[in-house]
């Protein structure tokens, strides 16, 4: 699957496109397809995040998996810091981040 | 230590306001991130992995304990009770919100400090040495120099946008704790003929293409040393390469020019200079120095009762001497074992802030190893400042040793990143200090880098680790054999990379070695460059 991340234009946050708006929680990534460049387009002119582009992943039975490493720290927060991990993400453990 | 004057803080009190109104701008969305990113950057202001990014100035590395405190205050009220004490003297909050930038900066301003020019491609913060004005081996004390450098260096308009950031380094000792020659502009100060001037080293660094600085010129008179930078800059502001990020810094055209091409048209840049007059006055210098007068030192004891074999491998391994006999200079470690290099808790912060004023006539510096000093302490205090530091997790008998690992924020913040460095670091420090080796091994500076642009110095570590991308997995380069002192060598890679748990048992590996064939005396680093890279290739390889 094809999903969009950003970081919030406010407090920097990671950010994830849950098919209307902006989810701190990985999780709630969708799919979509082959129109991410016409929503990443139409978010950035609206200023409603920053930096924002598309990664690929894959929705297993615990939850949405960047294929990336750095997109799995970045859904879940620094590996040496659990303590500021963000919390929907760490539910399902930290195995999968690495 | 210099305190700002009129113009200083109104400089810096109107960037602050500039700022806020640009950052203001930017959440109205009447601007737009390309717009917005070079201005946040002039500012310190980088959006990393996880959220913005501040990294605040700390000139040549030096503190009182008001900033110390404000640092540790600003770390408990915007960011998340932490901050990151870096490679280069500076600190780094890495939960920083766009909203509160502006707040931030001004609780800066507060105590004479700020982020400007920590990002972007111009000169940055100026590092010197962690024990000026305390070492007992220096010529004279490098930061009023410094602090003349810093002066002319911010908001230099010519030098606003260079083809690429520069770095400048000022010692006053033979002994090289600034990686000096590692830096754009290394500088020396020296002796001749009775005379103190500089040596001049121009186009070292680190990155994606490491190189040591040659020497240009052997002496330069103090009072043209300004004006001697100002014509190293000229000639590269007007030929290093703006076509290719990757080529722009000074150590490129350094190289490909030729040292003995460039000098020459340094030369006559300086030449040309001299004549215009861009010295500043004798009297600005005069005006500086006072802030760096000796404290008043007083006589006392010149040993500890070594008792307690812990306080007295403390003491061993965690002070230095000092030019004054009763006095060393003491280095706080924050690097426990499996902690995270160069990371302090605010409250951990206020504790140095107060020890500071209690035990080294307030002031700290911050070490390029990303651990923080008091310069100027009493023997006779060092069992209070001891039990003190013990007390709050700060009191790691470790400098120079295997634990004391110098490790860039990495994967787990870096938006360059590739592989994680923290971890490695956490591994290491805990599997040498459960073995205990750590005291056999003696000193050997382990560094490493999340990515090639090798914030974590791994080029000059005796054991230099390079995390990298290999097909979405982090791989880790082994290198050997560098230094960052007065003896700087480059280090070179083993053969092949290792996967997390492989680098951690070469690392082993290469200290197995070290300790099978080294002579009397021999640090790793000596060991290494008699036998060569041969025994650890096989004993890694074979």
């Amino acid at each position: 699957m094809n999903i969009l991340t950003g970081n919030d234009l406010k407090t920097g946050e990671v950010v994830w496109w849950d098919g209307q708006n902006w989810s701190l929680s990985v999780h709630d990534a969708v799919d979509v397809g082959d129109m991410g460049e016409q929503i990443l387009a139409a978010e950035e002119a609206a200023r409603r995040v920053n930096v924002p582009y598309a990664l690929v992943a894959s929705r297993t039975e615990e939850g949405v998996r960047p294929a990336h490493i750095k997109d799995r720290v970045r859904a879940l927060g620094p590996t040496v810091r659990r303590d500021l991990a963000v919390p929907t993400a760490s539910k399902t453990g930290w195995d999968w981040v690495i | 230590m210099y305190q700002y004057d009129q113009y200083d803080q109104a400089m810096v009190d109107a960037r602050v306001e500039e700022f806020r109104d640009q950052a203001q701008r930017r959440l109205d969305g009447k601007l737009t991130e390309d717009q917005f990113k070079p201005l946040r950057l002039m500012n310190g202001l980088y959006l990393q992995l996880h959220a913005y990014m501040l990294r605040v100035a700390i000139p040549y590395g030096t503190l009182n304990s008001r900033q110390m405190t404000a640092l540790a205050d600003i770390a408990d009220k915007y960011d998340r009770g932490y901050g990151h004490f870096t490679t280069r003297q500076n600190l780094q909050y890495n939960w920083i919100k766009l909203e509160d930038a502006a707040d931030i900066l001004a609780d800066l301003s507060k105590v004479e400090m700020h982020a400007i020019q920590t990002s972007g491609n111009c000169i940055r913060n100026i590092s010197s040495d962690h024990f000026a004005g305390a070492a007992h081996d220096e010529l004279i004390d490098p930061r009023p120099y410094a602090e003349l450098l810093r002066q002319w260096s911010s908001f230099h308009p010519e030098f606003t946008y260079l083809p690429r950031k520069f770095k400048i380094a000022v010692i006053a000792a033979d002994t090289d704790r600034a990686a000096m020659r590692l830096h754009d502009i290394g500088i020396q100060i020296v002796e001749q003929n009775g005379e103190v001037g500089a040596s001049f080293y121009v186009g070292g660094g680190m990155g994606r293409t490491p190189m040591i600085a040659p020497q240009i010129r052997e002496f330069v008179p103090l009072d043209q040393l300004v004006t001697y930078a100002e014509a190293c800059l000229r000639v590269y502001n007007r030929y290093g390469r703006r076509d290719n990020k990757y080529k722009a810094r000074i150590k490129i055209l350094v190289h490909e020019m030729g040292a003995e091409e460039y000098t020459r048209q340094v030369e006559e840049e300086f030449a040309h200079l001299l004549d215009q007059g861009v010295e500043p006055p004798l009297a600005e210098l005069e005006r500086i120095k006072p802030f760096f007068a000796d404290p008043p030192f007083e006589d006392g004891p010149k040993s500890v009762d070594r008792s307690d074999p812990d306080f007295a491998l403390w003491v061993d391994r965690n002070t230095v001497r000092h030019k004054h006999d009763s006095y060393v200079s003491a280095v706080i470690s924050l690097k426990p074992v499996g902690g995270i290099p160069g990371d302090a808790t605010g409250d951990q912060m206020r504790l140095m802030a107060k020890l500071a004023k209690q035990y080294s006539f307030d002031e700290l510096r911050v070490m390029h190893t990303q651990n923080i000093v008091l310069p100027h302490v009493k023997i006779a205090d060092l069992h209070a400042l001891w039990t003190a530091l013990e007390a709050a997790d700060l009191g790691a008998p470790n400098l120079d040793t295997i634990e004391d690992i110098i490790a860039c924020p990495g994967l787990d913040y870096c938006a360059l990143a590739n592989a994680r460095s923290i971890p490695l670091s956490q591994r290491i420090s805990e599997s040498f200090a459960k073995s205990g080796r750590t005291a056999e091994l003696g000193q050997l500076k382990l560094k490493i880098s999340g990515c090639i642009n090798a914030c974590g110095h791994h080029h000059a570590g005796h054991i230099g680790i390079l995390g990298v991308d290999k097909k979405g997995k982090e791989n880790y380069q082994l290198s050997l054999g560098g230094s960052e002192a007065e003896d700087v060598s480059l280090a070179k890679i083993t053969g092949p990379g290792f996967d997390e748990d492989g680098v951690i048992k070469a690392v082993e590996t290469v200290t197995d070695v070290y300790l099978e064939t080294r002579e009397d005396g021999e640090r790793f680093l000596d060991t290494y460059r008699r036998i060569g890279m041969a025994p650890f290739k096989e004993a890694l390889y074979d």
